[in-house]
């Protein structure tokens, strides 16, 4: 059960949904239990979890999301937040830096990225929440990998500038005039 | 988009250490591999061209930092408490399959 925190989570924000994360991750371990007989060694267990996972939030819940998806998200430049927190001397002070950061709530960094359109809040969380390489994500989405790395990269910039209210929110940050 | 990097001195010139030869690079691009730097998927010698301009630029190391810090926050901050009846939930029906097995 060791994996269980990080296939939870992972589960909140596909699903977006507590009552069907908890259906996920009990029919994740289940499909996980009965297959592991077959489980090579060698193989990475726990990217082997995800893909499970994944598979059945694909296969099982994704279908049943009745809200309509937006798929794309819009184009968003390098270094958003950081640009926008910088002062005018182009410097960001160390206390104003954690000031913006702590600003950043556990509710609304998720919600933040419970906003992103799926493929890219996938590709984000499994990147910078659960730590996976470029490749494993690409295992366990079953898509190419510059697909994860655009997916990865562009969901980070969107996510960015989601959480520049929160950032902001703190009061010591330049704001930027209308 | 390109006025706020020119105002806040972001894409200034390398320092004179850096010099334009094949050793060095400009600071776009060093933010443009940024992720890619900051998620370990560059080549040794990427990484050690990269690794050299942040050393040696303070706006693009000060905004590396930044990124690698909020990196840590979100890491950190998208936890979640597994429900204690979850976690039973989850054991009992790996018994249930210990036990009876998939029948057919």
């Amino acid at each position: 059960m060791v994996h269980m925190e990080g296939l939870y989570s992972a589960a909140l924000r596909m699903t977006r949904n507590q009552a069907d994360a908890e259906d996920l991750v009990q029919e994740t371990f289940l499909k996980a239990y009965r297959a592991f007989g077959g489980f090579e060694e060698g193989t990475n267990l726990r990217a082997w979890l995800y893909r499970i996972l994944t598979n059945t939030y694909i296969n099982t819940y994704r279908a049943r999301q009745r809200r309509p998806e937006i798929t794309d998200v819009e184009d968003v430049e390098d270094l958003y937040l950081y640009k926008r927190l910088i002062d005018t001397d182009g410097t960001l002070g160390r206390s104003a830096e954690d000031e913006a950061l702590a600003g950043i709530t556990d509710s609304g960094l998720k919600a933040a990225l419970e906003a992103l359109p799926e493929a890219f809040r996938i590709a984000v969380m499994l990147a910078d929440v659960e730590g996976f390489s470029y490749a494993e994500i690409a295992e366990i989405t079953q898509v190419p990998i510059g697909t994860v790395m655009s997916r990865i990269h562009r969901g980070r910039r969107a996510l960015q500038k989601a959480l520049l209210p929160l950032a902001e929110a703190r009061g010591i940050v330049p704001v930027a005039q209308p | 988009m390109d006025e706020i990097m020119n105002e806040q001195a972001i894409n200034q010139p390398v320092g004179p250490e850096a010099g334009n030869g094949p050793l060095s690079i400009e600071c776009d691009e060093a933010v443009h591999q940024l992720y890619h730097y900051l998620d370990g998927e560059l080549t040794e010698e990427r990484r050690s061209q990269i690794s050299r301009h942040l050393d040696g630029c303070s706006p693009c190391g000060a905004a590396a930092h930044f990124e690698a810090e909020l990196r840590h926050v979100i890491a950190d901050r998208c936890r979640d408490r597994v429900p204690e009846a979850l976690i039973e939930r989850v054991a009992l029906s790996i018994n249930e399959e210990q036990r009876h097995g998939t029948d057919g």
